[in-house]
C-alpha cells in the first residue's frame, strides 16, 4: 500500500505567525521526495502538516488542503489519529520507548490501533518489520532487551521498524540521520531505497549529498528573511535541481553559496 | 626536563571551590545518616525496658506483642484506606493538569492542590470531626444495612461517624496533594520526543499517556505514593481527633481501632516509667514499618531499572 499526496495552497501557522506560505506540491506514490533548505525555512514544519503532527504543538494550525489519494486530511470530521496511523513518521532523534523491549517497541503501534494479535502473528510481524528495517540480524537474539540499549543508528532503524509495522501508506522522515554517524547514515539511506518499493517516502534533510543520493524528486524551501514565512521555491526531479535549477536561489543553495 | 608541564605548582582558585562543595555535600550526606542513626539509637534505648519487663506489667497485661499488634494493624488499615482513595484520584488529577486541562485552568488548579498540602493537620482533624464524620453517618448506616455481611462494613454503624473509614478518608485528603503534585511534576517531564513517537504511530491521547507517559513516570508515581504512605502512617493529629478509639475490630464503620501515632499522642502527656517506654517502643515499631515500606518501594523501582529510560 502506498498513496500519493497532493498539497493545495497550504498556509501553516503558529498561532498568528505565518510560518509557511502557499505550498502547492504533488508527491507521487512509491517515490522518495527530499525537502531541502536552510534552517528555519519551514521544511520540518511543513512535513509535520502532512500527518497532522503540526497541531500537536499548542497554537499550531493550517489553512488549505492536503489530499491523500484525493481524501483531504483536514476535512472536518477527520480524526488525526486515523491520519497518523496511515502516515507514519520518523523523527530527528531516535526515540524508541525506553520502558519497552525491542519486540514491544516494534509492536507498540500495532497494539495501539486496538487490534488483538496472536503470538505467532506478532512474532512474524516483529521479524518482518525488523528485516524490513535491516535490523533483524543485529537484534534477533535480544528482542526482550530494552530498545534504549541499542546504538543510535540501530535505535533509528528500530523506529523505522516500529513505523512500518503499522503498515502505513506514507513514511515521513524528519532529518532521520542528523544524529547518526556516517556508517549508520549509509544503512538508513540503503533502507530508504528499499522502502521506496512499498511506501511513499518524504524526507527532510540538511545534507544535500543525501538528498541527491536517495531522492527521486527534491523540493527547495527558503525564507526571504527572519520573521517572513517560508516558501516552496522550486520542486523538480532531483537531477534537475542539482544540475540545472530554474531558480537563482536554488542554484546558490545547492552550490553552497549560502545556507 | 623531568617536570611535567601539566602539573601546576600552586593551588588554583577553581579547585578550592570544588573541595568546599564536595566537602559540604559529604557533610550533608553524613549528617542525614547520623540523624537517622541517633533517632534509632534513642528509640531503642528508651524502649528497652518494655522488652525486658514482665509481660503482665505491660498495658493489656499480655506482653508487648499483643499490645502493639492491634495498633500496628490499625495504622496499616488507616494508611491503606487513605492510599486506596488518594492514589487513583491523585494520578487522575495530575494527568488532568498535565495533559488534559487547558493551560488557563491547569496553572490555578495546580496551585490549589498545592495549597491543600499547606493546611495544618489539626484543621483537617477538626474538619473531619465536625463536618465529615456527621455527614458520613447516613452512608455508614446504609452500608451496615445493605453490605453488613462483609466484615469491614459490619454493623451497627457508629452514630457519631468517628470511625476508621472516616479517619482514612481524612488521611486520603491530606495525602492527595503529595501524590498529585509529585505525579504532575513527573508527568510534565515526559520527553516530548516519546509523546510524539506515540502520537505519530496513531495513538489517541489516552493511548499516548499509557504508552509514553505512565511507563516513564512509573518510578516517580511509586515514590509519590510512598511519600504519601509515610505521611498517612505517621499522621497523628487528624487521626487523634477523628477516630473514636478502641480495640481491634474488623468493621471500619464502628468506633474502635487505633493507630500508633495517635496512641502515642493521646497517652504521652500522662505517661511515665514503663508506660513511657511502651509508647517509645511503639514509635520504634512505626519507624521500622516506615523503613520497610521505603525499602520495598526502592526494590520495586530498582527491579525495572533496565527499562527506566535512564540508560
Amino acid at each position: 500500500m502506498s498513496k500519493r499526496i497532493d498539497v493545495k495552497d497550504l498556509n501553516v501557522y503558529y498561532s498568528k505567525f505565518l510560518a509557511v506560505e502557499g505550498v502547492n506540491i504533488n508527491i507521487a506514490a512509491k517515490s522518495v521526495t527530499a525537502f531541502i533548505g536552510p534552517s528555519g525555512c519551514g521544511k520540518s514544519t511543513f512535513l509535520r502538516t502532512l500527518n497532522r503532527m503540526h497541531e500537536v504543538i499548542p497554537g499550531g494550525r493550517v489553512e488549505g488542503e492536503v489530499l491523500l489519494d484525493g481524501d483531504n486530511l483536514y476535512e472536518p470530521g477527520v480524526d488525526p489519529v486515523n491520519v497518523r496511523s496511515q502516515i507514519g513518521m520518523v523523527f530527528q532523534r531516535p526515540n524508541p520507548f525506553p520502558t519497552m523491549s525491542i519486540r514491544d517497541n516494534v509492536l507498540a503501534g500495532v497494539k495501539l490501533n486496538g487490534k488483538k494479535i496472536s503470538r505467532s502473528d506478532a512474532d512474524a510481524l516483529v521479524e518482518g518489520s525488523l528485516r524490513g528495517a535491516n535490523l533483524w540480524n543485529e537484534v534477533k537474539d535480544r528482542l526482550d532487551k530494552p530498545g534504549s540499549g541499542l546504538s543510535g543508528g540501530q535505535q533509528q532503524r528500530l523506529c523505522i521498524a516500529r513505523t512500518i509495522a503499522v503498515k502505513p501508506d506514507v513514511i515521513l522522515m524528519d532529518e532521520p540521520c542528523s544524529a547518526l554517524d556516517p556508517i549508520s547514515t549509509l544503512a538508513i539511506e540503503d533502507l530508504i531505497n528499499e522502502l521506496k518499493n512499498d511506501y511513499t517516502v518524504v524526507i527532510v534533510t540538511h545534507n544535500m549529498q543525501q538528498a541527491a543520493r536517495v531522492s527521486d524528486k527534491t523540493a527547495f524551501f527558503n525564507i526571504a528573511g527572519t520573521g517572513k514565512p517560508g516558501k516552496l521555491i522550486e520542486y523538480n526531479e532531483t537531477a534537475t535541481i542539482f544540475s540545472n535549477p530554474a531558480e537563482k536561489a536554488t542554484e546558490d543553495y545547492v552550490s553552497g553559496r549560502f545556507g | 626536563m623531568t617536570t611535567n608541564a601539566l602539573k601546576s605548582s600552586g593551588p588554583s582558585a577553581g579547585r578550592a571551590g570544588d573541595k568546599i562543595f564536595s566537602g559540604a555535600a559529604l557533610g550533608a550526606g553524613v549528617l542525614i545518616l547520623l540523624t537517622l542513626f541517633a533517632v534509632a539509637v534513642f528509640l531503642f534505648i528508651q524502649a528497652l525496658p518494655t522488652f525486658t519487663a514482665d509481660p503482665a506489667e505491660i498495658s493489656g497485661g499480655a506482653g508487648f506483642f499483643s499490645y502493639i499488634l492491634p495498633i500496628v494493624i490499625g495504622t496499616v488499615i488507616a494508611a491503606l484506606i487513605a492510599l486506596a482513595i488518594a492514589t487513583p484520584i491523585g494520578i487522575a488529577v495530575a494527568l488532568f493538569i498535565s495533559h488534559y486541562a487547558p493551560r488557563r485552568i491547569a496553572g490555578p488548579l495546580g496551585y490549589l492542590i498545592d495549597l491543600l498540602a499547606a493546611i495544618p493537620s489539626v484543621i483537617y482533624g477538626a474538619w473531619g470531626y465536625l463536618v465529615l464524620a456527621p455527614a458520613l453517618v447516613p452512608g455508614y448506616q446504609w452500608l451496615a444495612e445493605n453490605l453488613g455481611f462483609i466484615p469491614i462494613f459490619g454493623g451497627p454503624a457508629s452514630q457519631t461517624g468517628k470511625t476508621m473509614l472516616t479517619a482514612g478518608i481524612v488521611l486520603a485528603v491530606m495525602v492527595l496533594p503529595i501524590i498529585t503534585s509529585l505525579s504532575r511534576e513527573i508527568f510534565l517531564q515526559t520527553p516530548k520526543l516519546h509523546e510524539e513517537a506515540a502520537l505519530a504511530l496513531g495513538a489517541t491521547r489516552w493511548e499516548m499517556i499509557s504508552t509514553a507517559v505512565l511507563p516513564f513516570a512509573r518510578p516517580g508515581i511509586i515514590s509519590a505514593v510512598m511519600l504519601g504512605l509515610g505521611r498517612a502512617l505517621g499522621e497523628t493529629m487528624a487521626v487523634a481527633l477523628v477516630l473514636s478509639t478502641g480495640g481491634l475490630i474488623p468493621s471500619l464503620i464502628q468506633s474502635g481501632n487505633q493507630t500508633i501515632a495517635a496512641e502515642i499522642a493521646l497517652n504521652f502527656p500522662e505517661a511515665f516509667g514503663l508506660r513511657l517506654a511502651e509508647l517509645i517502643a511503639a514509635g520504634l515499631v512505626l519507624f521500622v514499618i516506615t523503613l520497610i515500606v521505603n525499602m520495598i518501594a526502592r526494590a520495586i523501582i530498582a527491579r525495572h531499572k533496565e527499562f527506566s529510560g535512564a540508560n
